[in-house]
């Protein structure tokens, strides 16, 4: 009898952690997304902050009212910004932070390529001018041409 | 020697990028709410809760929304820019005081002064959320229309109001 107690118990308690695990993995990679705004290099999912702790407890009614991912973040950018996303969209204004190491990489290797090319067309040795040749001779006497 | 002032051109720009940077403070993130109508909200007042005030109340005038609490240190740095503001009496000041308990609240008050016109409890921080608050003290300018002009994050110092929060609030009431 005991041991068909205990049984019922593990099963109940086993049930309602695994409640709704997707639910929970959804949540908690929203979280993983979401800045803090209060410790501002930690996510909403690290942060302990009571704000933090705060927009946790909406953004969990939010998911229980059925609410998409995009709505709920949308929801959180309409009142702090572009800033609580760890992943600014791609637009206008951050245009530059998204292509800038790119642009910046293409740069790099295009005065690279430019610059080998330029060294293996360039002359070995420069050819001494008539001026340069006459200064060896007096120099060194008239020798044999180099 | 063209060469070697490339170098020095990326050097120079690179620490202009930095002392630029430097005047920044990242703790200041800009609210996306300004130009935008002030979030509604229909909260008690903390001296009587059985009273509530909504921000249409304040339609046709500039004010300015306080956001305190008793808990928050550097509100007391800025409570005595307030209280003198409020003596002028040319720019109602609303407050809402943030997750903060009503006896503490009303105490701190009593304590160093009301400069409020109203101030209406928001207990578990929701209608905070709503505009954007994330650092105790935050101040919003707020037009006629209902409208956000300005938010001040962090404390109101006597320059900021002289330079910024009273000429704004006098261009918004011509």
């Amino acid at each position: 009898m005991r041991s068909l107690l205990l049984a019922v118990l593990f099963l109940v308690a086993g049930l309602s952690i695994a409640e709704n695990p997707e639910t929970e993995n959804r949540i908690r990679s929203l979280e993983g997304k979401l800045r803090c705004l209060v410790c501002q290099n930690q996510s909403l999912a690290d942060s302990n902050a009571e704000l933090a702790q705060d927009l946790r407890r909406q953004l969990r009614e939010q998911v229980a009212a059925g609410r998409s991912d995009a709505e709920i973040t949308d929801y959180l950018v309409q009142r702090y910004g572009d800033f609580v996303l760890y992943e600014p969209p791609f637009k206008a204004s951050t245009a530059l932070l998204w292509i800038g190491p790119f642009a910046l990489l293409a740069g790099a290797l295009a005065a690279l390529v430019a610059i080998l090319r330029r060294r293996r067309r360039a002359p070995q040795e420069a050819a001494l001018g008539p001026e340069e040749r006459r200064l060896v001779e007096r120099v060194l006497g008239p020798g044999d041409q180099a | 020697m063209k060469r070697f002032l490339w170098p020095l051109g990326i050097f120079i720009l690179l620490v202009g990028f930095l002392a630029a940077g430097l005047t920044l403070d990242p703790r200041e993130v800009p609210s996306p709410l300004i130009g935008k109508a002030a979030p509604a909200f229909d909260l008690p007042v903390l001296q009587q809760p059985d009273k509530h005030f909504i921000p249409s109340d304040m339609r046709g005038k500039v004010w300015l929304l306080n956001v305190w609490a008793s808990w928050c240190v550097s509100c007391r740095d800025e409570h005595p820019v307030l209280v003198e503001l409020s003596k002028k009496g040319v720019l109602p000041i609303l407050g809402l005081n943030y997750k903060d308990k009503s006896e503490d609240a009303q105490r701190w008050l009593a304590q160093f002064g009301n400069p409020y016109q109203v101030s209406v409890m928001d207990a578990d921080g929701r209608t905070g959320i709503d505009y954007g608050v994330y650092g105790v003290p935050e101040t919003y300018v707020i037009d006629a229309e209902g409208v956000i002009r300005y938010k001040q994050i962090g404390p109101v110092t006597p320059a900021i109001l002289e330079q910024k929060i009273l000429p704004l609030a006098m261009a918004l009431k011509k």
